[in-house]
């Protein structure tokens, strides 16, 4: 059985669309944030393999295949953000000094958290990409020399976070204007957060995916400020 | 014969975009060259909007899914991430929650300033 799972494509396919319809399923049913699709799918996914002591490789041997499609859905992107264009250009100087301004916050937090928790140089460099889509932050934790495996970690802890919790966040923060949400919640958490975004609102999702764009550049060249901290 | 050619002019873009990442020494991933290209193809003209439109929302809903394989993969760097997990979480939660404070409120701020200037 084991052996067959180790080749076959559609088993780990399968596996990952089950855990993310029982992941709808649970959210519509209970409609709590703790019952959010992707974390209950992640979690379903891992405990399947923790109790059936199945290799993460042999799963993902089939399951990388969704995974694929991510670079095409980002291009895609471009299309509500399209759609939103006159907002686009009638908030234009508002949405680019708030991206910005999110970068410049993400790189001091993490600084002075880094000082808090006393890291050295490489974990540091390490977090310091953690807001920005998984494709930019391992390139740039690359460049820094970072540990590119944990740089990824922080990625999927950041997104899912922002995935689970944007919209609550942003009401409890009090940011009320869309295109605010969309920009905090894209600049804040990347096209994990945007996947929230885009069911908070078409404004939201257009923002988000805009952010996650211009956040990624904006944060490859902040590294220059910020790389020799610490 | 629509979704084909939708899905068709994406995976194009998306290898317009791959190979510009290779050809230009920036850590800018092949992805957001895509997004860039599209939207400048859809704000031009050249595109028509519904020539990516169905396939192109799919694609965008089913984006969470394409999300789980790897962070399942955090499994893999589990002992590497053990060394320094707590400060891991912490500074992940902490500074997602200040980026999204902040650029948040800035943008708000603006917009509602702009907003009283025109007298909206």
């Amino acid at each position: 059985m084991k052996e067959f799972i180790g080749c076959s494509v559609f088993w780990g396919i399968g596996a990952t669309l089950i855990a993310y319809i029982i992941g709808l399923l649970l959210k519509k049913k209970f409609k709590l944030f703790i019952f959010n699709p992707l974390l209950v799918a992640i979690t379903l996914c891992i405990a399947l393999l923790a109790v059936t002591g199945i290799k993460y490789e042999d799963y993902n041997n089939g399951a990388q295949h969704i995974s694929i499609l991510l670079t095409p859905a980002t291009v895609c992107l471009a299309i509500p953000l399209y759609e939103q264009l006159q907002l686009l250009r009638k908030n234009y100087i508002a949405i680019l000094i708030g991206i910005a301004s999110g970068v410049l916050t993400s790189g001091f937090t993490i600084f002075l958290m880094s000082l808090l928790f006393n890291l050295n140089h490489t974990q540091y460099v390490t977090l310091f990409p953690k807001s920005i889509t998984t494709a930019i932050g391992i390139g740039l934790s690359q460049e820094l020399d970072g540990y590119i495996a944990i740089t990824v970690a922080a990625i999927m802890i950041t997104g899912l976070f922002g995935n689970i919790a944007g919209d609550i966040l942003c009401k409890i923060l009090r940011i009320k204007n869309n295109v605010a949400q969309g920009i905090a919640v894209g600049t804040a958490s990347h096209v994990m957060g945007t996947s929230k975004a885009m069911e908070m609102g078409a404004v939201q999702g257009a923002m988000s995916s805009l952010s996650v764009a211009v956040a990624g550049c904006m944060t490859v060249l902040s590294a220059i400020l910020f790389e020799n901290l610490i | 014969m629509k979704y084909i050619k939708q899905f068709t002019i994406i995976i194009a873009i998306s290898l317009l975009g791959e190979i510009l990442n290779r050809i230009i020494p920036l850590p800018i991933p092949a992805s957001i060259y895509g997004m860039t290209i599209l939207f400048v193809l859809l704000c031009s003209g050249v595109l028509k909007l519904s020539a990516v439109k169905e396939t192109g929302k799919f694609l965008i809903y089913s984006m969470p899914i394409m999300f789980i394989p790897p962070t399942v993969g955090l499994i893999e760097s589990w002992t590497t991430m053990q060394e320094f997990l707590l400060a891991l979480i912490v500074i992940s939660l902490v500074s997602t929650i200040m980026v999204l404070a902040v650029a948040g409120h800035i943008t708000q701020f603006i917009i509602n300033n702009n907003k009283k200037k025109t007298g909206k």
